[in-house]
């Protein structure tokens, strides 16, 4: 006998009484109760969340119009995605917007909710203006920005930047500026959101902490630093990801403002997925969609993966 | 608990909101009594009050005239991006219309309701000229659509803005030089008006760099003895018809500030007054009243400019009528009844085309927009001679066009994934229009690498 037999023994757990799993207990605990409440959900999710799901997977190898008969055709759809030159042009601008969004729509819901959450009076007033935006439909909020972005120096913006002296821009007209444009009325119309989930975050912060901070000497600064973060952090995690999953799928600014243009410079990843499967060959690369769609849901679901290990283990820090 | 109403009545919404979703077809299409029920969709979704007063009482003739069709008309477009879907879903009307470039493609993929029967059974079957009937006619040799409204590419200008820039709207350009000098007099002497712009987006930036090359005496695609077809963009035409629109943007400061126009957006600009010239359809005026209330006393239309090369003509296009695939055989029966009555009845019928021009006219709708022949040029006259009395489009506004007009060679479309072409060039025009130092020879070679792959895939 070695001694690591002689080890193994006294350092492994002791092993649990395996549960049977007996049908007839099951059903007289109540199994069929719960089952039957919730059969109906099941269904649901299964009929119309699972069933696309699968069908676009099994598409995504198909050529097909929908109307004639499904071919398979292997891996040609996935080759011929990444064959498109606009592929990887729609990878770079949806990076972009994706950055763009964070560096614009990260900070400022934060920096807005630490504000208004020190204001003592009309909270619920400053509330409801940040939160207004959401409340518009997107596609009206769209159309109006349209307005605000007319190049002509009769535009909104334009007219305003005249008051000080500075020459009408293109905004949406010029392929340098479309994206950023683009973004500025997405931070627009989805800051209020964030701003009150932050709100709500800090209601949890301890005020102990803040007075403690302020026996310490704390400025207004340090607390936030000191206190105010590092209570987020969990929130400030989970919303991150989000935004870097909503900003992966960004479709509707693209879409009514610009059509992916000027030269292509806003065709991100879901227009170019509208494209594949609306716009090509009278819907006739609707396997193109459906591979490009699979590859962007395999990517994010890595990059949450991912994400998720990695902050798991700062949050344990 | 719910009540028992309430119940009763969540599943009556229900009911309700799924008799919504199951769309706009007419299902069965039949009923006992031999009843054929059709969903057409002849006019284009915001068409104003006096189009939908004008269509009601064109399917009140048509049903008086067939008692045993009912006919549902409703607004719609057709448009590439929805039909697969539509259709997949059922929820296509039964007769619907799509444009020249889409029809034989729809009909060589099984995408259309075959017409040959009832179509050879039309009093004018056998009169149509075979150039047009070609469109809705697949590899087959089988029809799959009646066309209507052939149109040639022309260019629409607004008669009071010409003359608040001091020129005489009856003397409109007739040289690519001459629209570039009046829009840069108007862009000057009219401020906040694009003196000449093009589309852009959607497909349609494609769609007019075609017409514009064409009109210089190029060609986008070509077709070799065999058949075959090879994307040739990349070529000194297209260049010379870009470096046009270079001068337009950069130089003469003439084509506005937008450069993100499609197809009902540049028609809102126009009539909206602030683009002076636009190349369109000549037929965009009967859309410009229909939807955007325009006043067609300050409508202006004239050819637009072919060069002297040999090759040089003029882009046409059209509609087709066509019918749904999923139709039972009485349905496409009644619908080719409709669609001759609608749309061809008016053109060869004395009675038809006065009765179709007096409810047009009632229904402050375009009569006399311009249009090309469908049979022969003599029926044309004899229609234009028959609604003369009910046109009210002015006539001397129309004279530039129909002067010149029987004069251009038509040419037509690029014949292969017309649309994926036109698609793929609107980057190109974007890009001169918003980039003085564009790279159009890049942008060129890749339209014409990714149109040929989408080619060569077909003959796989």
């Amino acid at each position: 006998m070695t001694v690591e037999s002689a080890v193994t023994p006294t350092s492994a757990r002791p092993e649990r009484p395996k549960r049977r799993h007996n049908p007839l207990t099951w059903v007289q605990r109540g199994g069929l109760t719960t089952l039957l409440f919730l059969l109906p959900l099941l269904i649901i999710f299964g009929v119309f969340s699972w069933t696309p799901i699968v069908e676009a997977v099994v598409m995504s190898f198909q050529k097909t119009n929908l109307v004639a008969p499904a071919v398979f055709v292997g891996w040609d759809n996935f080759v011929a995605v990444f064959q498109d030159p606009v592929f990887w042009t729609a990878v770079r601008n949806t990076a972009y917007f994706a950055v763009l969004a964070l560096l614009f729509g990260y900070p400022i819901p934060l920096v807005a909710a630490v504000l208004m959450s020190e204001v003592k009076r009309m909270k619920g007033f400053y509330s409801v203006l940040a939160y207004l935006p959401v409340v518009i439909p997107p596609v009206v909020s769209v159309l109006l920005w349209k307005i605000f972005y007319d190049a002509s120096a009769d535009g909104v913006f334009n007219t305003i930047l005249g008051w000080v002296g500075i020459p009408p821009q293109p905004w949406i007209q010029d392929a340098a500026t479309a994206m950023p444009s683009l973004v500025l009325e997405a931070t627009w119309a989805g800051a209020g959101g964030t701003i009150i989930i932050y709100l709500a975050a800090l209601t949890s912060v301890s005020p102990d902490l803040y007075d403690a901070a302020e026996v310490d000497g704390a400025s207004i600064w340090g607390k936030i630093w000191h206190v105010t973060l590092p209570q987020l952090r969990g929130i400030l995690f989970i919303t991150l990801i989000l935004q870097i999953i909503a900003t992966a799928q960004v479709f509707l600014q693209p879409f009514l403002f610009t059509s992916g243009g000027p030269v292509n410079s806003t065709t991100t990843i879901l227009l170019l997925i509208y494209q594949y499967a609306f716009t090509q060959s009278l819907g006739g690369a609707y396997g193109q969609a459906t591979a490009l769609s699979l590859m962007l849901a395999v990517f994010l679901a890595i990059l949450s993966i991912v994400y998720f290990r990695v902050t798991s283990r700062w949050s344990d820090n | 608990m719910k009540s028992p109403g309430k119940i009763a009545a969540v599943a009556v919404a229900a009911l309700v909101g799924v008799g919504i979703l199951s769309g706009c077809s007419s299902s069965s299409g039949g009923s006992d009594d031999g009843t054929v029920n059709l969903v057409v969709a002849p006019v284009l979704p915001g068409a104003t009050a006096d189009a939908l007063s004008a269509l009601h009482k064109r399917v009140e003739q048509f049903e008086k005239k067939y008692p045993k069709i009912k006919v549902k008309a409703i607004e719609y477009q057709w448009t590439s991006t929805t039909f697969a879907a539509e259709l997949a879903g059922g929820t296509l009307p039964d007769v619907f219309n799509v444009p020249f470039t889409d029809s034989k493609t729809l009909a060589n993929n099984g995408q259309l309701a075959d017409i040959t029967k009832p179509f050879d059974q039309t009093s004018t079957a056998k009169k149509w000229n075979k150039n047009v009937l070609d469109v809705a006619t697949g590899n087959n040799g089988h029809i799959y659509g009646i066309p209507w409204g052939p149109y040639a590419m022309a260019l629409s200008y607004n008669r009071d803005i010409f003359k608040q820039a001091g020129l005489d709207p009856d003397k409109p350009p007739t040289t690519l030089d001459e629209i570039e000098q009046d829009a840069k007099i108007i862009s000057q002497k009219v401020p906040g008006v694009a003196g000449y712009m093009q589309m852009t987006s959607g497909g349609t930036g494609g769609w007019e760099l075609a017409t514009a090359v064409q009109a210089l005496g190029g060609r986008l695609e070509k077709v070799g003895s065999d058949g075959k077809v090879t994307v040739d963009t990349d070529n000194a035409t297209t260049k010379q018809a870009l470096a046009w629109l270079k001068k337009l943007r950069w130089d003469d400061n003439a084509m506005g500030s937008n450069f993100l126009w499609d197809w009902a957006g540049i028609n809102q600009g126009f009539a909206s007054g602030k683009i002076a010239m636009y190349m369109s359809g000549s037929d965009v005026v009967g859309s410009l009243m229909q939807t955007n209330g325009f006043d067609q006393n300050k409508y202006g239309v004239t050819t637009f400019p072919l060069s002297s090369d040999s090759n040089a003509g003029i882009l046409s296009g059209g509609n087709v009528d066509v019918v749904n695939v999923k139709d039972s055989p009485a349905q496409v029966a009644a619908a080719v009844k409709w669609i001759d009555f609608y749309r061809t009845q008016p053109t060869v019928d004395k009675t038809a085309a006065v009765n179709n021009a007096k409810t047009l006219a009632k229904g402050k709708q375009a009569v006399n927009a311009p249009t090309l022949p469908v049979f022969d040029k003599a029926t044309w006259e004899q229609n234009q001679e028959w609604i003369k009395p009910y046109d009210n489009i002015p006539v001397a506004n129309l004279k530039p066009f129909t002067d010149g007009i029987f004069d251009q060679k038509i040419v037509p479309e690029p014949p292969a994934h017309t649309q994926d072409l036109y698609a793929a060039l609107d980057p190109v025009v974007q890009a001169v229009l918003t980039n003085k130092n564009a790279d159009v020879d890049t942008l060129l070679k890749g339209v014409d690498t990714k149109i040929q792959a989408m080619i060569d895939a077909d003959s796989k």
